[in-house]
């Protein structure tokens, strides 16, 4: 699996599309601090920016890759090496590259302006965590797509519209319940819910480490109650590690089963 | 010899009407302050040399000048009241009150007026008392440059550090006033001024108007309290110069006005509360010139608020810069700055050229199920806040600015 993820990743860091995505965070980043100045404010921008974007780019560079590099697979069907090798190799390696463009294109230029200095090293470790994360859950979400749908269309209409939902749709479906159950208590409702969606848990994550946190209690104390405790923390953690996991393992069941 | 009996009665009478000072010392002849008050006549001046005094229940009756040196310590031993001013034209100055006595029935305080007016109350010290200077009934005071320092940890055990109840022509100015239940407390007190003062950590308000009229506030800070400033069921109080900051938690506000009427709210600062602006039943009020800095919410409005005029103000960095409650209104806002605004200015007159909304729908949304307040900040939010500002139906149509400034108010 080593070697897979090896040349997986070093075939990907040759890719140009790496070095835009790459190019774009660190001009992105550069420029939000050249104009702000102020980190914090900087973490809000980049938060929203990298909730929509790793989730965007990890889907769709995961099924384009997928797909791409699905003759190179053939081949290596034909070798004798474990399948969940293979396809684990080449998720590792994609998610791998994604997060290295992430990590350093926003890491670089937040040393350079004196990250440690600044006292919102904290805050920017949960932003590139959650944004780390979501770039594994996603394109693990992708690789299953590609396996799961030899046509490719109809892979990337399903990988976009699964990015979409997560996204956007979601939340519109949780805000219609929340104004459409509105005469009930429903705190832990919206909490439930947005547990269940990754791109809400990250959002909700961040936001709690920054100041902002204090609207979060203003209609009771639930939320931050609940994410500021010890079990609060456990349940999100868990959330996001299963839907890592979830995808990976999902992964190794299909790839046995899959006829190339 | 006529003349030396006129000479002589002058001399007398003129000893008889000139002050004498009474030195307290613990190594005087008189060495209690208690001892000194019941020498003093009318005008006497009492001067009290360093050193600490455990007395408590000092009354002054007569009209006179309590006066440290060196800071010198009355310490109340939490026996009641520490002093007690009942008579006109008191002065106290340079002392430093320590533990005055704490009660859940009445409210003891380390200084108290009683139904007397005239008084002064300067550069004093108040350390660790249930309430710090009490004015019970007294016009014409002022109360200036003390230092009251509280431990108040709930509402229902502490007091406040400078009460006033029915008073008249006060002035409290460059006091410093830190954890107490409320900073200042004022009820049914007129026409006066509170400048310059410092009032932080308190657990309710930094400073609270009930049934007060005629006031005016200027140049204070309100730094971390529970709430900055309450103005309730007042009339005619002028806001002017304070800053409101880091009011900031769970339901805090910068100002919370209820039930007020003409008020003038200028050249203030609102700086990173959770609300800058409360406002519930308050009518004819003039906000202007005000910076609303990385509020959470910088204004919200209740229903049964009239005619208040927003103009010339500064709203940046707020998480949701207004909230309308109620869709039948005349407030007006005309002429402000704000952050959010996208329009441009073809003609260059400095005003943009397209109204602004500065309500947004998700305000809207919360007000309706706050729960949502879940999804600040999400993708989904910002779609739904676009299109409502492209086409507005759900939030109320006449709340825009018809002239946004394109720069920032100086």
């Amino acid at each position: 699996m080593k070697k897979i993820l090896k040349y997986t990743l070093f075939d990907l860091l040759r890719s140009r599309w790496n070095y835009i995505y790459f190019g774009f965070y660190l001009i992105f980043t550069t420029s939000l601090l050249m104009l702000s100045g102020d980190v914090s404010t900087v973490i809000i921008s980049l938060m929203n920016v990298i909730l929509i974007l790793c989730p965007l780019i990890a889907t769709i560079f995961g099924v384009m890759y997928a797909y791409n590099s699905r003759e190179f697979t053939v081949l290596l069907l034909a070798q004798p090496i474990r399948r969940s090798a293979i396809f684990w190799g080449q998720y590792f390696g994609l998610a791998l590259s994604l997060s290295l463009c992430l990590l350093l294109g926003i890491g670089l230029p937040f040393l350079y302006y004196g990250l440690s200095s600044s006292g919102a090293a904290w805050e920017f470790l949960t932003l590139l965590g959650n944004g780390l994360l979501l770039t594994f859950i996603f394109s693990g979400l992708a690789f299953l797509i590609a396996l799961r749908n030899d046509n490719k269309i109809r892979g990337f209409g399903l990988a976009i519209l699964t990015w979409l939902f997560f996204a956007v749709v979601y939340d519109g479906i949780v805000l219609l319940l929340l104004l459409f159950f509105r005469d009930y208590p429903l705190e832990n409702a919206a909490l439930g819910l947005s547990i269940l969606n990754p791109i809400d848990l990250s959002r909700i994550l961040i936001l709690l480490k920054l100041d902002i946190s204090a609207l979060m209690g203003y209609t009771g104390a639930v939320f931050q109650k609940f994410f500021g405790t010890l079990w609060g923390t456990i349940v999100t953690l868990l959330s996001l590690g299963l839907w890592v996991l979830i995808p990976v393992l999902s992964i190794r069941m299909i790839a046995k089963r899959k006829d190339f | 010899m006529r003349i030396l009996v006129i000479g002589l009665c002058c001399m007398i009478s003129v000893l008889a009407v000139q002050a004498k000072t009474i030195t307290v010392c613990p190594s005087c002849s008189t060495p209690t302050i208690q001892k000194a008050i019941d020498q003093a006549v009318s005008g006497d001046e009492i001067l009290v040399k360093a050193g600490t005094y455990q007395e408590s229940g000092l009354t002054i009756t007569c009209p006179l000048v309590l006066r440290g040196e060196g800071m010198p310590v009355i310490d109340g031993q939490r026996k009641g009241e520490i002093l007690i001013i009942a008579a006109d034209s008191v002065t106290v100055t340079g002392l430093e009150f320590q533990n005055a006595g704490v009660s859940h029935i009445s409210d003891l305080a380390a200084i108290r007026v009683k139904r007397h007016d005239y008084f002064t109350v300067t550069n004093n010290r108040v350390i660790n008392a249930f309430f710090g200077i009490y004015i019970e009934n007294g016009k014409h005071g002022t109360i200036k440059n003390n230092v009251l320092l509280g431990r108040a940890n709930n509402e229902m055990d502490s007091g406040n550090a400078i009460h006033c109840w029915y008073a008249e022509n006060l002035t409290i100015s460059d006091n410093l006033v830190r954890r107490y239940r409320d900073g200042i407390y004022l009820e049914f007190v007129n026409k006066s001024i509170i400048a310059d003062n410092l009032s932080e950590f308190n657990i309710r308000y930094g400073l609270h108007f009930m049934f007060s009229n005629d006031n005016s506030y200027t140049c204070n800070t309100f730094y971390d309290n529970g709430a900055g400033v309450a103005v309730m069921f007042s009339k005619n109080i002028s806001m002017t110069e304070n800053l409101f900051a880091q009011n900031w938690g769970r339901s805090s506000y910068g100002l919370l006005l209820k039930e007020i009427y003409d008020a003038e709210i200028i050249d203030n600062v609102f700086q990173k509360n959770t609300i800058g602006i409360l406002l519930e039943g308050s009518t004819r009020l003039n906000y202007q010139n005000n910076n609303f800095v990385r509020n959470g919410w910088a204004i919200q409005m209740s229903g049964g608020c009239l005619d208040n005029h927003f103009t010339k103000n500064n709203f940046t960095n707020n998480s949701l810069d207004l909230v309308v409650n109620s869709r039948v209104n005349n407030n007006t806002f005309n002429g402000n700055y704000w952050g959010e605004y996208t329009g441009y200015d073809l003609d260059h007159d400095g005003l943009g050229d397209v109204p602004h909304r500065p309500m947004k729908l998700f305000s809207h949304v919360l007000t309706e199920a706050p729960e949502a307040i879940i999804l600040l900040r999400s993708f989904f939010v910002d779609l739904i806040n676009f299109s409502e500002k492209v086409s507005p139906i759900f939030t109320p149509e006449n709340v825009l600015d018809e002239a946004p400034l394109m720069q920032i108010v100086k």
